[in-house]
């Protein structure tokens, strides 16, 4: 009855919600900044799964999110530039001849090629994060709690010295950084429209996740997180895992860094600084290290404040005639961090801890019946 | 390989080193052969550069005085790593706030009242901090004090955004410290020859400090062993709170010393050469304050002759490139000891 109840309520939410996503991107240029912020909300929202999955999940704790972003985001970017915005992007150093010939072949493409050619571009952007991954974590998984956390974040500002390289100036131009990018391309012959196509790739992205958390391949992560050497002691491949989880979490990251680079629209190495990493890394803290819905949730409250409500802080208030103090640009972001500071002080748990989202403890909040069985809880 | 499918530490030794040696050491041997030999114009990455031996002495000065800010913002990270076995990943933007400091100190006092001002300032911030954010969990997880060292560190920055925007402020000169020598083709300001002389003392009077003090003698106690050393009647929180004091103390001489040379002063100012800093404290072992500075030291020679031979961009991924393959190969650092992993 209760499982009944409780399938009810899921499908109905997610009807609700995908109708509302459809009224949405009809009606986009009225809800201008509620678009964006969802849409910059939900692909954050990736990024902070896969990271939840690396440090919350596996306990490998990781700050290399943003280099993998960026490669996952500059593949992307070089793919998807057209053919004749080629020169305007490029006018300083001159684009890569295999670069052309590659983008001219795809413009003389059938017409399906063409259409599904973005979404090979972020799968193709996330398979090179992927690879890169397996790579690195063969020599970096070795290392422990805080040393990793290190020698992470020197690879992901290795990878971006590496992309702002003038040796490269022709195929990532250099710290120019690209622009011209197409937005976000159709679904399924405009059955879904453009605005929802991030949506719709994230929540594939996410259920994937899901369920390799709820599979026994998760179990193993969850025991390697508790105690290593006791997940050893029972049997469970402490590199296998570990390197499993690294390389799921940096694929899905680039993919996040591909999805955002469509989103802005134009990319620099800079945008893909430690601060990209810390910015993910406080957006799980809020959530709860360990819950993909709590995650989720924070990813858009957090972007929905920052970017938006918080907005007011920023800007010099007047009431009657007097002018309130200390509202000035950058004052939002100083209201943020203390924010932060006191989560992580006081509520350490973050909006969900350890818990997923469940109805039963939704509606039990709301009937204080004793009988509701905290179902979810892990 | 081993019997849970890693490649062996051997063999992954040979791997790293044969990356590094083949990547780094030829540019470096050819360019100074040519040089130091010939004097001749060799031709690297943008640009010609004239590598003749007086240019060489020239970047190996500025590599020291560099390296020397280094060292001391290093020591600030051994001393916490050592005692509370975490990264403080504010070090470096309590760095950056001494930098402030200082400028707005200097507009309105002397230069040695300001310096004195600069210096308190930022060790009682340094107190403070840890008193605030480091304090409450000492209980908690590792993971949660690293997490909150990263959450002061944000904070910190975008406070100095607020109060001090983002555009760089120009870095008030100390008449004495910017004046010129010449020593035959070679010139230096003060500024450089005092850094690593002032380094050095520095880290002699902290060695004798911490090995013949009492005080000393407690914070190699709790470096040992945390709960031994609180059974024994050591007053943990006044330990700490020295230690934060001393790094914090260091990274304002650290801050002056390096930003005299560089001339002004932003809010993020401080994240690359912390974490550069952190490096060079691994490398040297850390917990170890010889290592520090040693680590220090070559990180800046290294970075400034980079920089030296046209590889702006590679300088910063060096650091985290040495910081890999040190750990890889010889995790405790030069001169670290070796711990054992207890269940």
């Amino acid at each position: 009855m209760q499982i009944k109840r409780n399938t009810l309520l899921t499908t109905a939410t997610v009807v609700f919600l995908v109708i509302f996503l459809y009224w949405l991107s009809a009606n986009r240029l009225q809800n201008g900044m509620l678009a964006s912020v969802l849409q910059k909300g939900v692909i954050l929202a990736l990024v902070a799964v896969s990271m939840n999955l690396l440090n919350g999940f596996t306990g490998l704790f990781s700050l290399g999110q943003a280099g993998f972003m960026s490669i996952g985001a500059y593949t992307t970017a070089i793919l998807m530039i057209p053919v004749q915005n080629l020169d305007g992007v490029y006018y300083m150093n001159g684009v890569n001849p295999g670069i052309r010939a590659l983008k001219i072949a795809i413009a003389n493409a059938p017409e399906f090629i063409q259409i599904i050619f973005p979404f090979i571009a972020l799968l193709l952007g996330g398979l090179l994060a992927a690879a890169a991954a397996a790579l690195v974590g063969v020599a970096v998984l070795r290392l422990k709690s805080d040393y990793l956390a290190i020698a992470t974040l020197g690879l992901s500002e290795i990878v971006r010295a590496i992309f702002s390289s003038p040796q490269l100036d022709q195929v990532t131009n250099g710290s120019y950084g690209l622009n011209k990018i197409p937005t976000f391309p159709p679904m399924l012959w405009g059955l879904i429209p453009s605005f929802v196509t991030p949506f719709v790739i994230v929540a594939m992205c996410v259920v994937f996740i899901m369920l390799l958390i709820k599979s026994s391949y998760g179990r193993a992560f969850k025991a390697i997180r508790e105690d290593e050497i006791a997940a050893e002691a029972m049997g469970i491949n402490l590199f296998k895992h570990k390197e499993m989880s690294f390389v799921v979490s940096s694929f899905f990251s680039a993919i996040a860094g591909g999805l955002l680079a469509i989103f802005m629209r134009s990319i620099e190495a800079k945008t893909f600084s430690i601060t990209l990493t810390y910015d993910i890394l406080l957006i799980v803290v809020i959530g709860g290290i360990g819950s993909v819905t709590g995650s989720i949730l924070s990813a858009f409250l957090v972007t929905a404040a920052k970017e938006w409500w918080l907005r007011f802080f920023d800007q010099p208030l007047l009431i009657g005639d007097w002018q309130v103090p200390l509202f000035r640009t950058g004052f939002r972001m100083v209201i943020f961090s203390i924010l932060l500071m006191v989560v992580v002080l006081i509520y350490r748990k973050g909006l969900m801890g350890t818990n997923e989202f469940s109805w039963n403890r939704i509606l039990g909040r709301f009937k204080r019946k004793s009988s509701v069985d905290e179902g979810g809880v892990k | 390989m081993s019997r849970d499918g890693r490649p062996s530490r051997l063999i992954a030794l040979f791997h790293w080193i044969g990356f590094f040696c083949s990547f780094l050491f030829p540019v470096l041997i050819y360019t100074f052969s040519t040089g130091c030999l010939h004097g001749t114009t060799a031709k690297f990455g943008y640009g010609e550069i004239r590598m003749t031996m007086t240019t060489i002495l020239q970047h190996c000065l500025t590599g020291i005085s560099l390296g020397g800010a280094y060292a001391l913002i290093a020591i600030g990270y051994t001393l916490v790593y050592g005692i509370l076995r975490l990264i403080n990943f504010a070090h470096g933007d309590i760095f950056m706030m001494a930098g402030y400091f200082m400028i707005f100190a200097l507009a309105s006092f002397p230069w040695p009242i300001a310096i004195i001002i600069t210096l308190v300032v930022t060790t009682v911030m340094g107190i403070g901090i840890e008193r605030i954010a480091y304090k409450p969990l000492r209980k908690a997880p590792r993971m949660s004090i690293m997490i909150s060292a990263i959450s002061v560190s944000y904070l910190l920055q975008n406070l100095s955004t607020y109060l001090f925007t983002a555009i760089p402020r120009g870095y008030p000169e100390i008449p004495f410290l910017k004046k010129i020598y010449r020593v035959g083709e070679l010139s230096a300001s003060f500024v450089t020859v005092l850094t690593p002389v002032l380094t050095i003392v520095l880290v002699i009077i902290l060695m004798v400090l911490v090995n013949k003090t009492k005080t000393g003698m407690a914070m190699r106690a709790v470096s040992k062993d945390f709960e031994t050393a609180k059974l024994m009647g050591i007053n943990i929180n006044r330990v700490i709170s020295v230690t934060f004091a001393i790094g914090s103390l260091l990274a304002g001489i650290g801050s002056i010393l390096y930003f005299t040379d560089r001339m002004s002063v932003t809010p993020f100012s401080g994240t690359l050469p912390g974490l550069k800093c952190f490096v060079a404290a691994v490398f040297g072992g850390i917990g170890n304050i010889p290592g520090a500075v040693v680590g220090g030291f070559f990180i800046g020679i290294v970075e400034t002759l980079l920089v030296a031979l046209g590889y702006s961009t590679f300088s910063d991924a060096f650091t985290f490139f040495l910081l890999i393959v040190m750990l890889l190969v010889r995790p405790t650092g030069l001169f670290g000891e070796k711990t054992v992993e207890k269940v």
